[in-house]
């Protein structure tokens, strides 16, 4: 079984699934995703591999290299699908909200002046993000009208063309934290809450992580967000919930590269361990169909001698 | 901006920006990241053979989990 770590950087994450995957005596091959080519008309050189597993930092890389090796057959893990219903905050609202899915109000908007009525609208506070992007960058807590003008302004003029998209969440004024599940498939394994005196609590900028028990509630909403997400098989997956006032929990983003380094020792699950399982099993899923495949096309030893002369000495 | 290559059984390679030792603790990897000890600077693995650590490129836009 062969499986290939597809990467751009190797931080402490892609460290521990390496050394992971290479205990577990398969043969791995890291794929720098910098060095990505393909022919698409051309699968041959890629059908080595049993499954993919994705881990680039860059969602645009990882995407599409992603979506030439699904076209070639080989099982990615995350999918294209994933990848995409992840990477862009509003595609991620939209299936939450098609889902039933308890979640901030978000309205969108493609214009500042109009951004602006929609801000009105909603009410005070409102957070503004990226559409895309990650680890809290570019997120403005949006405290009144002059903010707003002032932010929109600089989106417009300074940010590139998906600056011009306006995502506006309702501001959730959670407890002091956040909180983050790690789903295998569509099994939440462990979960951290991330603490910080800052309204922006991802670790990447400051917050604090510390071990999580999963409430049946909170069990229960993964499970369904990562069905809504990547379907029946899920993916690998790390949930962010904001807690509203009164305890209840709304998904607010959903991870498809997830980083774990903080939430091993603070949970005591083997985050790594875990995720490679997943992927293996995948990964054989794929061997043993394109063996039974091959062993289907391949004519059976008696059918592949040629009939020739009988009793001839 | 690249540091001064070492060979891949080198246990420490210079840091490209301040020009400390910076070590590795086990046989680094092509693209790995690595932060100077004395300046903080966060460096990549450029090569492996010889070993070049080169300082990371900055986050990109679309850069995330």
């Amino acid at each position: 079984m062969r499986v290939g770590l597809l990467y751009s950087r190797v931080r402490v994450e892609e460290r521990l699934l390496i050394e992971e995957l290479e205990r577990r005596g398969i043969e791995l091959e890291l794929l720098d995703v910098n060095k990505f080519q393909a022919e698409i008309h051309d699968p041959t050189p890629w059908q080595r591999f049993d499954a993919v597993f994705e881990r680039c930092v860059s969602q645009t890389q990882a995407v599409t290299a992603v979506r030439v090796l699904e076209s070639f057959g080989i099982p990615c893990i995350n999918s294209s699908a994933v990848i995409e219903a992840c990477g862009d905050k509003l595609t991620t609202s939209l299936i939450l909200a098609r889902n039933g899915i308890a979640t901030p109000r978000v309205r969108v908007a493609l214009d500042p002046e109009t951004a602006l009525e929609a801000i009105e609208e909603m009410g005070y506070p409102v957070v503004l993000k990226p559409a895309v992007g990650s680890w809290g960058r570019l997120l403005a807590r949006v405290n009144d009208r002059d903010a707003a003008e002032a932010i929109l302004e600089h989106k417009s003029t300074l940010g590139s063309v998906q600056h011009g998209v306006f995502y506006i969440q309702e501001h959730v004024n959670k407890p002091g934290r956040d909180l983050r599940v790690f789903v295998i498939g569509t099994s939440p394994i462990a979960a951290i809450e991330r603490r910080s005196e800052h309204w922006i609590t991802n670790t990447a900028r400051g917050g604090q992580a510390a071990g999580f028990r999963i409430t049946s509630e909170i069990d229960d909403l993964c499970r369904r967000t990562a069905r809504a997400m990547a379907g029946q098989t899920g993916a690998l997956l790390a949930i962010d919930l904001l807690e509203t006032e009164d305890g209840r929990p709304l998904v607010s983003e959903v991870n498809h590269t997830m980083e774990f380094r903080n939430s091993i020792a603070t949970t005591g699950v083997d985050i790594p361990a875990r995720m490679v399982d997943y992927v293996l099993g995948i990964a054989e899923r794929r061997s043993l169909t394109r063996a039974s495949q091959a062993a289907a096309i391949a004519p059976s030893s008696s059918a592949f001698i040629a009939p020739g002369p009988v009793g001839v000495a | 901006m690249s540091a001064t290559p070492a060979s891949p059984t080198t246990t420490a390679c210079t840091c490209p920006e301040c020009e400390a030792s910076v070590p590795f603790a086990r046989r680094p990897l092509q693209g790995e990241v690595v932060r100077c000890p004395d300046c903080n600077a966060e460096l990549e693995v450029t090569a492996l053979d010889p070993v070049v650590l080169e300082l990371a490129p900055e986050v990109q836009e679309d850069w995330g989990e």
